[in-house]
């Protein structure tokens, strides 16, 4: 069995269903993700056009973070997947330097390396990937491609031609499937990225790797101390204001945060 | 051709998540820094007894060692603080996965390390007769000092792949197409060279005139030769996409673009010059300065060329 993905981009309609999805699932934290929909917009008013494309782990069957990590966190499993240890991660970021995708983050939280699995969990149990459930025009396609009449596999046959990886130059080999992608989709030198501007944000760039409240000392005293500091709202730099109601370990989302 | 340029379809990310800025930034580029010197001492240490007799250079047989064990010490001090789990460094010993250049070089520097730190302890009481004269343990060395001769070669052997593994990590970062292997491993070479003449030129004022002028002429060697290769890849990379738009970014006065010419042009040209007139006319003064800025430029230069391929988006 080797699982695969495929997107078919024609579908996607960029809802970010699947974003939100993963994020529930895997309990991803702020400023991470490990499923994300870009949107790339085309042309000139009027012949302009908006583009959408769900990018994740490919896991590749030559897959480059897996020969790099030092303590074999990173690893195969027997149906594909390259699956990631948490426990046994040492956080040298090696993963983050070798993947060609820019899919593995540095989760603040525990300071590990950590990316999509294609849900290895859900699949155990004989599930879909949440993503794969939560598409609502089934633009994300999931399973055995070692399979010939599994659904992907004869969507990978009805669209010959058409099904493309990205980068295939670097020889990874992925397992995750687009069709319906262009080069200007599938290649990040084929568009513009403005610094400092997008849709709803102007953060393009994270200014930290894992917890940035997470000093030097604390990575050696973590094990030994409470990790109360390094949770979603140490490095969001949320403006804790104290009332006389509230007390001093009330969430910031109890206060109406989120 | 037109039609595939950005400005022909004009696409623009519209909305994405916040990308990764500097993965590895300064911590890594002391560490490469400080392992040049480490490895680079034992590698120059090494051709220098091959050149000249012992007597022309009375204390490198005990500052060598020193100077390497410190320099270690810091590489793997921020190897170690580097990790976002550092405690968890253990797991490269008890789950070596060895596909991995970081696995391979760390068991390797350790081992480097040990022996360097034998040859530090042996050559120091011999080079200190005095100190704790009476102590069993320093008369147990003592009494072992030709040790010291024995894995001397060992070192020197080793020093070469310590040297280079961090080259092979590049390579094996294949998300960065601007670090080549082949290019790499010789710059780390060379890097080793140009960190071990320099620091080795600091500590030569009593050694002989002919010692000199051979720190001299490896110092203005892997000057330039690593100034060529810094040259080659930084105009002609043409082969690779990623490292074609990351040089093209850096070229049109982007981030980095000056610090990379200061490194150059201190770290490289000017030594390059000093340590060539070094040769003829021996000038302490003027080696020693040459040293100074060789170590400042190495450092700069290795910390751009660490950086400038992380600024390029990945997806």
């Amino acid at each position: 069995m080797k699982l695969g993905f495929l997107v078919d981009l024609n579908l996607c309609m960029g809802c970010k269903g699947c974003e939100v999805a993963c994020k529930v699932e895997n309990e991803v934290p702020l400023s991470s993700w490990r499923l994300r929909v870009k949107y790339i917009d085309m042309g000139t008013f009027p012949d302009a056009s908006r583009h959408f494309t769900p990018l994740r782990c490919n896991h590749c069957e030559n897959a480059p973070c897996e020969r790099i990590c030092p303590v074999s966190a990173l690893h195969y499993l027997e149906n594909g997947i390259v699956n990631i240890d948490s426990e046994r991660c040492i956080g040298c970021a090696g993963c983050m330097m070798a993947c060609p995708y820019g899919a593995i983050y540095m989760d603040p939280e525990t300071n590990t390396a950590d990316k999509c699995t294609y849900c290895a969990h859900r699949i155990e149990s004989g599930m879909m990937p949440a993503c794969v459930v939560a598409c609502p025009v089934e633009a994300n396609i999931f399973g055995d491609i070692e399979d010939d009449n599994s659904h992907i596999s004869r969507y990978i046959m009805e669209h010959q031609g058409g099904v493309q990886v990205r980068k295939p130059e670097k020889h990874t080999d992925p397992k995750h499937f687009y069709v319906g992608g262009g080069n200007q989709t599938l290649n990040p030198l084929a568009h513009k990225r403005i610094e400092g501007y997008g849709l709803f944000n102007n953060i393009t760039h994270l200014d930290h790797v894992g917890d940035p409240h997470h000093s030097i000392l604390d990575r050696f005293l973590a094990p030994f101390v409470s990790h109360s500091a390094a949770d979603n709202k140490s490095f969001m730099d949320f403006k804790q204001t104290t009332d006389d109601n509230s007390t001093d370990d009330e969430s910031h989302e109890d206060k109406g945060g989120h | 051709m037109v039609e595939h340029t950005i400005n022909a379809t004009n696409a623009i990310v519209t909305m994405d998540v916040a990308l990764p800025g500097i993965i590895w930034g300064w911590m890594i580029t002391l560490n490469m820094w400080a392992k040049s010197i480490g490895t680079g001492v034992i590698l120059i240490g090494a051709f220098l007894l091959y050149r000249h007799k012992k007597e022309d250079m009375p204390s490198l047989r005990w500052t060598m060692p020193l100077i390497s064990f410190i320099a270690l010490n810091v590489f793997l001090l921020f190897t170690l603080v580097d990790l976002h789990q550092p405690l968890r460094m253990i797991n490269i010993f008890l789950h070596p996965h060895w596909t991995s250049a970081i696995t391979v070089g760390a068991w390797m520097a350790s081992l480097f390390t040990g022996l360097i730190t034998v040859m530090m302890v042996i050559s120091g009481f011999d080079a200190f007769p005095d100190f704790r004269r009476h102590c069993e343990v320093a008369k147990t060395v003592r009494g072992n000092s030709d040790l010291y001769e024995k894995i001397f070669p060992f070192t020197v052997f080793l020093a070469i792949p310590v040297t280079l593994y961090t080259a092979v990590i590049m390579a094996e970062s294949s998300a960065r197409e601007l670090w080549q292997a082949p290019t790499e491993l010789m710059q780390m070479l060379l890097a080793a060279f140009m960190a071990g003449s320099a620091v080795l030129i600091f500590i030569s004022d009593s050694w002989g005139k002919e010692v000199r002028k051979d720190l001299a002429l490896v110092l203005a060697m892997s000057v330039f030769f690593s100034f060529m290769m810094y040259m080659g890849e930084y105009f002609f990379s043409f082969k690779a996409a990623e490292a074609e738009a990351t040089l093209a970014f850096v070229h049109s006065g982007g981030e980095y673009n000056i610090q990379f010419w200061i490194a150059m042009s201190l770290g490289y040209i000017v030594p390059f010059f000093l340590a060539t007139a070094n040769i003829k006319n021996d000038n302490k003064t003027l080696l020693r300065f040459a040293a100074i800025l060789a170590l400042i430029g190495l450092y700069l230069a290795k910390d751009v060329w660490l950086k400038i391929p992380q600024l390029l988006p990945l997806s």
